[in-house]
């Protein structure tokens, strides 16, 4: 497993360079504000009545949302810092594959990314203390935050492929990533023939589900194969270098 | 072990090298010299496999650079132009990263890496995080990269660049070690160098090779002219004059740079550029019989400096020529 070495390396870089620390402080901060408001809406409004649809659902939509302001800022840096500081030219003259390269960036990136998430399981946990509900729709919901974290994660290793400015790099997912989300929003207007095919390529039409307790397969093998898409996308921009120079 | 043939390489329209053929035995430690933007990265790049050659032929060991890059890679070690190394890692664990990545056995990383943090230097500073180290001292850190696993094959970019004086010296001893039992490409713009550590010199200028050849053969080649340096108390019209009549000479002209000293007040300082058997004798008894005071004769052996300049000027000729044909 010549992946490991570069997965232990990144994970490294992340934890030794304050960035994990510094994103995971915000991650934790929005979401445990957002959990906190969405618990006083549905304890005001919701009744204790149907805590899917009147806790899970908001809590599950705003975690995306939190998602989706920091993976870029953790993708950011995945080929475009190796770049700039040249590092590339040594991963690229070890005996080392590009898909073991890709891969071993692309597990370290999303084990920050699940070790965050994870931290957030406090607040359900907390919840369960003093009031009792079934587990099966929020571990629902987080199979879901999982699944789009790694689809955001290839998307954003992808673009860092792409440039060797990390500001271009984050401003460039967020650009992607925001362009998936609005799919949905003006569908009606892009005609009826495109209109099925535009809806289901939002990645956050797929999220709603799992944010309301529902594992469907087709999307779970949607976030996968999106996943694997632009992991092979980073693929061809890395073997571009073979025709391209630099 | 290095076998380039007819390889060019060009980005776009830039053509960064033309058809170069070299073949480098094993055990030989060559130079490769020529000013920015001749090619000499790019050749090395090649060889190193980060990228392949637009057309022609490159062999690692006996495997292609194109087909088999990951077995060249097995043989290669390689020091990139620019200083590449992790900032955040301290330096262990950097090149515990590099072991792991170089396929070091897992029961002989931990020696593997002590010894080359020792043929280094690096033992104080091996805990310490890279990017809090001098230059010299992440230079050497990436030196040390590029020796682990005792690669066959050291391709070395401009390795000295930005060492204090005595690293400079601790580095070309390095490389003459390692030169010892293995095969080793130096790219450099620092002649001295070349003297000091190679067995060949690849003189490379506009994506071309000018020469190919050991220093001796070089120096043999270009020594056609001779120089002598004369310094005299004296008019200096008339001492031209009289310099320029003895057989042999070609030109006498006024030295490019010169120090002053408070005692040569009054000296001129002239080169003597001449063909044939050595002038010295000629030149000294010509002033004396003059009447003027000769305070120096000596001959000036050509520098690698001035056979480097000879030949890139040439090949400068010879493209303007071309291109005026064309």
């Amino acid at each position: 497993m010549k992946s490991f070495c570069v997965f232990k390396k990144e994970l490294r870089l992340y934890f030794g360079s304050f960035i994990a620390y510094a994103l995971a402080t915000f991650f934790l901060l929005l979401t445990g504000y957002f959990f906190y408001t969405d618990m006083i809406f549905y304890d005001l409004f919701g009744d204790f009545q149907d805590i899917t649809a009147s806790l899970w659902a908001y809590y599950f939509q705003d975690v995306r949302f939190v998602t989706m302001l920091i993976l870029p800022l953790l993708t950011m840096r995945l080929f475009a810092e190796e770049k700039k500081l040249g590092t590339i030219e040594l991963l690229w003259t070890y005996p080392l594959k590009d898909p073991q390269i890709i891969l071993g960036k692309f597990f370290a990136c999303f084990l920050v990314y699940v070790l965050m998430v994870l931290c957030t399981f406090v607040y359900p946990l907390l919840l369960s203390s003093v009031h009792s509900f079934s587990w099966g729709p929020p571990l629902a919901g987080y199979l879901g935050v999982f699944l789009l974290g790694a689809t955001f994660i290839a998307c954003g290793t992808l673009i860092s492929s792409l440039t060797e400015n990390q500001v271009v790099s984050a401003m460039s997912t967020y650009g992607v990533l925001v362009f998936f989300w609005f799919l949905n929003w003006n569908e009606e207007a892009v005609g009826p023939q495109l209109v099925g095919i535009v809806v289901r390529f939002s990645l956050f039409d797929r999220f709603e589900d799992f944010s309301k307790g529902v594992i469907q397969t087709d999307n779970v093998a949607f976030f996968l194969l999106a996943t694997f898409f632009f992991l092979c996308l980073t693929l061809q921009s890395l073997e571009s270098r073979k025709w391209r120079g630099t | 072990m290095i076998e380039v043939e007819n390889v060019t390489k060009r980005f776009g329209p830039i053509l960064a090298v033309d058809r170069i053929s070299f073949h480098v035995a094993r055990g030989e430690v060559i130079g490769f010299l020529g000013p920015n933007g001749a090619g000499k990265s790019t050749t090395m790049r090649i060889l190193a496999c980060f990228f392949p050659p637009t057309s022609g032929r490159a062999s690692v060991g006996g495997h292609d650079v194109a087909t088999s890059a990951l077995q060249v890679k097995q043989l290669v070690g390689y020091f990139p132009e620019r200083v590449s190394v992790y900032p955040e890692l301290p330096v262990r664990s950097f090149l515990d990263f590099v072991a792991e990545a170089k396929d070091v056995p897992r029961a002989e990383r931990k020696r593997e890496i002590v010894r080359v943090i020792e043929s280094c230097g690096l033992e104080a500073v091996s805990d310490r995080i890279i990017g809090h180290l001098s230059k010299g001292y992440r230079q050497r850190v990436g030196i040390a990269q590029a020796l682990m696993h005792r690669p066959q094959v050291l391709i070395l970019d401009e390795p000295t660049i930005g060492l204090d004086p005595e690293q400079v010296v601790e580095i070309r001893k390095l490389i003459r070690d390692l030169g010892a039992e293995r095969t080793v490409i130096l790219s450099t713009h620092i002649l001295s160098e070349v003297s000091s550590v190679c067995d060949r010199v690849i003189i490379i200028n506009q994506g071309r090779i000018l020469a190919s050849e050991s220093l001796a053969e070089l120096r043999a080649q270009l020594q056609r002219t001779r120089v002598v340096r004369v310094e005299a108390e004296g008019p200096e019209p008339q001492l031209r004059e009289v310099l320029e009549r003895l057989s042999g000479v070609e030109t006498v002209r006024r030295p490019e740079v010169r120090s002053r000293r408070p005692e040569d007040d009054g000296a001129v300082a002239l080169l003597v550029e001449y063909t044939g058997d050595d002038i010295r004798k000629q030149v000294s008894r010509a002033i004396l019989e003059n009447g003027w005071e000769l305070l120096e004769v000596r001959s000036l052996e050509p520098t690698l400096e001035d056979m480097y300049l000879q030949l890139i000027r040439d090949e400068e000729q010879v493209l303007r020529i071309e291109s005026l044909r064309d």
